[in-house]
């Protein structure tokens, strides 16, 4: 009979430790997990950058549904258990479930420590430990006020960064002289407190919290010398203590964590403990790479090996913050019988310190340049005599050996048994192993057959170099299709990292993200320079030079080079003095065609580019301004006559039409965005292929999304129904603001929609009021810079140069 | 050979190009980001779309009408698209640009 084995928490201990053991003893148990938190097996580590918005939730699940499903274990999300029955072998729930075990497994992992200031209860203070912790904060951060983070080590200064990303104005306090002080010495945490101020995250040392203050919520937080910081979110990152107490409750062996032996195995033969809550020959374990270990042995055990064994190791500590490299291994406090080697270099904020005893490497601090971290931990690990190399064994390996090599080289030159991926213990003969054996060709699956690079991912660099190295051309760098080939980012990931790092120009975008040319090209710097003028709309410059033509002159380029003018005519409208107008400048300037466009408008085309500024100025004191039939931005908004004169009319649609017209003109947007406003279902405006289109009916108004009628036909999608104007209008807006911040550059709304799911959309913008609210308050402060009429600043003499020749010459002597 | 003069540096935008009026056609000059400049017919070679109003990338112009991307050191197309325009010498003298007329009179003729 297969024998039953129950595991108390779902994190990433008991997770991996059921990997090897559906490899080892297939079938051999019964699986039913219990997990307090409600969901499945997710990828802690990678919490931080889910706050920062660098990720989604979704892209950090370890076994999705599926996976339980698939191997026939039970998972019970949502049930803390609360009792264990040793003498009766069950274990129950606090929603009631009693489950018989043969072999029980405990992996509850940690608690964080609160510490107990008075006020440590109220309203607004958090820990950060789960996913609910982050969307907390994620919640707190959308109203953009202060907060503070208590703790500056590791997740208090990944909190802070993440809290930053979101627009929080972030203090950090931190009781000792300098941060991370249990992972880095005082030089190096004064370069990171500066690396973290420069992000404007404040940071404040040697700060002792007295109290936590506010009316029924967090107003303040007090320090012992007086001072009071406002603050609407408090996150306490103090410390983690193993969360031993179901265990001890039961009467098993607890010390710090629940004492097992180097077999995983308590007290009572029958229970287990691995992960964080166990504590093995008197230590205590607080990141991945020695909990897997953990799994690893007790996955053994259980299985029937029972000569495995958990032996202690040493794992080097990165820092999750985008844009901060930092690495930390062993031991770094002074002393007699050890000497140091340091490099400093002031201008690339570069600080590297290797603390040696009897010519072998103890402890190594890695800040701004954290390259040759693996090759340290190596010879750490193998206790290497570094004597031969002594001098220049701070440079790093590739300047080993004579000439200096490049980063492809040194990888290359990497032994097969040398770490690659510190989390999952996973070296380098095991990764070019697998490429080899199965054949495998992407990332990911690399990812799946080894783990290398699955949890912090800090080493997919050097994961990406093996696979190169290995397999060459063959090797597809990731599925995400690359913005063009001076990048391998995606633009999704692009558009993240210029919020997250704070990207506000080309050039930084550039070197941030490693362009591989100087200057981009045709493809990305036009997608580059509207995502920063999105994104930072009161911030960038518009950099013209990477505007198609049509939007650098503010008219469409025809074959032979002269340009169409199309002035915008509110919802369609017109009048006799705007015709004459009109009239009269294609008299003057010999225009060659005026025709009537499927938007409503009149284009006049064939306009010779020297002329544009002169035609401006005439239509402008007309009172037209542009039309922006060139733009990727609104184009026109297309009405029907409506209630005004229409005997089907149920609202006044040609009103409707123009007031969004005259609200959101100006603003630029992935692709080009057309709107339609329709008075009754008869829909004689086509409200029902535009990227958005309103039907008028008598209870509302119906607002339609994600049509099509050009490359593509498609008709749109029902976004909901509201019933006054204010409301349409406010929805309209919301919406399109999504779109502008999550569209990729020339990806049209119905395209963005089929994306990101339709559902996901409404759930934003109809149901969601705050949500709405936010996006339409974003896309109302960036119009106050996008509406400006850029006919008029030219007619005026802005950008001279782009509409005159530069010089005429050689007419004399071709006369000759 | 007969330099002429047609401006000053400062008279082209970074990662731009200005127009020369010619008796046979324009001529587009270029300015890269590292501030080299090149001169060549402003008609590409595909259907004669003038480059000058294209995005200036490296050392290169991706014509505004079907994106070819034309080298400014040779003329030539790059990638898979075949064709080329006449390249014109230029010269800088301090701030001052310079191009090769004589090229142009001999065509002329
Ligand atoms: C003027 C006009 C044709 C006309 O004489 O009526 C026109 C003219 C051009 N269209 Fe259009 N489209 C015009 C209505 C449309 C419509 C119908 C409509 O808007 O009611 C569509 C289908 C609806 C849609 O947009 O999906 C349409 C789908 C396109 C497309 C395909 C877009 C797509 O994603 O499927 C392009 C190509 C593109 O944008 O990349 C395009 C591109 C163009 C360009 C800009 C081609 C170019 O890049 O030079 C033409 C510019 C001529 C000029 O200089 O004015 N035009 N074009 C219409 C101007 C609309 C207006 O009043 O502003
Ligand atoms: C934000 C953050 C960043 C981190 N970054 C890194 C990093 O970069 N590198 C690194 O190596 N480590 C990092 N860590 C640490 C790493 O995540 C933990 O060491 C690891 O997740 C511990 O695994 P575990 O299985 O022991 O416990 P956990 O993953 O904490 O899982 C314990 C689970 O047990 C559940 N549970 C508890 N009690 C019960 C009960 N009575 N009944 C049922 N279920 C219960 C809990 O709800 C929880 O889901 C980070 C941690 C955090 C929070
Ligand atoms: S359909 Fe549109 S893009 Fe095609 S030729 Fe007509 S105007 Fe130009
Ligand atoms: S005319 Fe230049 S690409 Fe077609």
């Amino acid at each position: 009979m297969t024998e039953k084995l129950v595991i108390i928490g779902n994190g990433m201990a008991p997770g991996r430790m059921l990997e090897h053991l559906l490899e080892k003893a297939p079938g051999r148990y019964q699986v039913t997990i219990f997990n307090a938190e409600p969901r499945v097996n997710y990828d802690r580590i990678m919490l931080s950058p889910v706050l920062s918005g660098e990720k989604a939730y979704e892209e950090i699940i370890i076994h999705g549904d599926g996976w339980y499903i698939k191997h026939g274990i039970t998972l019970y999300k949502g049930h803390k258990i609360v009792a264990i029955d040793r003498q009766a072998k069950t274990v129950t729930s606090d929603h009631g479930v009693t489950e018989p075990y043969d072999k029980l497994v405990i992996a509850t992992g940690s608690v964080p420590f609160i510490i107990p200031v008075p006020g440590h209860d109220l309203p607004g203070v958090l820990t950060y430990r789960d996913l609910d912790d982050v969307r907390a904060m994620m919640l707190a951060a959308q109203s953009r006020a202060k907060a503070v983070v208590i703790g500056g080590g590791l997740l208090g200064l990944e909190a802070a960064a993440g809290l930053n990303a979101q627009g929080m104005d972030v203090t950090v306090l931190h009781v000792m002289p300098t941060l991370m002080e249990r992972q880095l010495d005082p030089a190096a945490g004064y370069l990171l407190q500066r690396a973290v101020e420069q992000r404007g995250i404040k940071v404040i040392t040697k700060a002792n919290t007295q109290a936590i203050t506010g009316n029924g919520k967090v107003e303040r937080v007090e320090l012992a010398d007086g001072t009071v910081i406002p603050a609407t979110l408090v996150v306490m990152a103090v410390g983690i203590r193993p969360n031993a107490a179901l265990a001890k409750e039961a009467g098993i062996a607890v010390n710090r964590g629940i004492v097992v032996d180097a077999g995983m195995r308590s007290n009572d033969p029958d229970i287990y403990a691995i992960g964080e809550c166990a504590e093995v020959n008197g230590q205590v374990y607080g990141l991945v790479a020695p909990l897997y270990e953990m799994a690893r042995v007790a996955a053994s055990h259980l299985a029937g090996n029972e000569a495995a064994a958990f032996v202690h190791m040493d794992t080097p500590t990165k820092l999750k913050v985008t844009g901060i490299e930092l690495f930390s291994l062993g031991d770094f406090a002074e002393g007699d019988d050890r000497q140091e080697i340091v490099l400093r270099d002031a201008a690339a904020g570069v600080y590297k310190r290797l603390v040696l005893k009897d010519d072998r490497i103890i402890g190594t601090v890695l800040y701004g340049e954290t390259a040759d971290g693996a090759w340290f931990n190596d010879l750490k690990k193998k206790q290497t005599d570094i004597s031969e190399m002594r001098d220049t064994l701070i440079f790093g390996q590739s300047y080993q050996g004579g000439a200096p090599l490049d980063p492809m080289a040194a990888v290359a030159a990497l032994p097969d048994d040398a770490e690659i991926c510190g989390c999952n213990g996973v070296c380098k003969g095991k990764i070019t192993g697998a490429i080899t054996a199965r054949g495998l060709t992407s990332l990911d699956d690399v990812r799946a057959h080894t783990k290398a690079s699955a949890s912090c991912g800090s080493c997919t660099g050097l994961v990406e170099k093996l696979m190169v190295l290995t397999i060459g051309d063959k090797y597809n760098p990731a599925a995400v299709q690359p913005m063009c080939s001076c990048t391998a980012l995606g633009h999704d990931e692009v558009r993240r990292l210029i919020k997250a790092k704070g990207l506000k120009t080309i050039p930084a975008v550039m070197q941030e993200l490693e362009w591989k040319t100087s200057c981009g090209c045709a493809k990305c710097r036009p997608a580059l320079n509207y995502y920063l003028v999105c994104d930072w709309p009161d911030e960038y410059a518009d950099d013209y030079q990477s505007r198609f033509i049509n939007e650098r002159v503010h008219a469409n380029i025809q074959k032979d080079g002269t340009y169409s003018v199309v002035p915008r005519m509110w919802g369609g409208v017109t009048n006799a003095a705007e015709l004459r107008a009109i009239a009269d400048v294609v008299d003057k300037f010999e225009i060659p065609m005026v025709k009537v466009t499927g938007g409503q408008r009149i284009d006049m085309l064939g306009i010779r580019k020297e002329d544009l500024p002169a035609v401006w100025a005439d239509l402008g004191q007309a009172g037209f301004v542009s039309g922006h039939a060139y733009a990727k931005g609104l184009r026109t908004v297309k009405t029907c006559v409506g209630s005004d004169w229409c005997r089907f009319g149920t609202q006044d649609s040609t009103g409707l039409g123009i007031r969004i017209e005259k609200f959101m003109w100006g603003s630029w947007t992935p692709a080009k965005v057309k709107m339609a406003v329709s008075g009754c279902p008869r829909n004689c405006a086509e409200a029902t292929c535009k990227d958005v289109g309103v039907i008028c009916v008598d209870s509302g108004y119906e607002i339609h999304f994600a049509g099509a009628a050009g490359l593509d036909i498609k008709g749109t999608e029902v976004l909901g129904l509201v019933k006054t104007e204010d409301e349409a209008l406010e929805h309209i807006v919301a919406l399109t603001q999504m779109y502008r911040e999550q569209g990729r550059y020339l990806e049209r709304i119905y395209k963005w929609a089929k994306r990101v799911g339709i559902a996901e959309i409404k759930r934003q913008i109809m149901d969601d009021g705050e949500k709405r609210k936010a996006y339409f308050d974003r896309f109302v402060f960036s119009q106050k810079f996008a509406q400006v009429d850029p006919w008029s600043e030219r007619a005026s003499g802005k950008d001279k140069h782009e509409f005159r020749p530069m010089a005429s010459v050689g007419f004399a002597q071709a006369a000759e | 050979m007969n330099w002429v003069s047609i401006g000053t540096l400062s008279d082209i935008p970074r990662r731009g190009a200005r127009c020369v009026a010619t008796p046979e056609g324009k001529i587009a000059v270029f300015r890269t980001a590292d501030d080299q400049v090149f001169a060549i017919d402003d008609h590409c070679p595909h259907k004669g779309g003038p480059l000058s109003q294209g995005i200036v990338h490296g050392t290169a112009v991706t014509c505004p009408l079907h994106n070819w991307v034309i080298s400014l050191e040779t003329g030539k197309a790059l990638g898979a698209d075949e064709g080329a325009v006449r390249t014109i010498a230029v010269r800088i003298d301090g701030e001052r640009l310079f191009i090769a007329l004589e090229a142009l009179a001999s065509r002329a003729a």
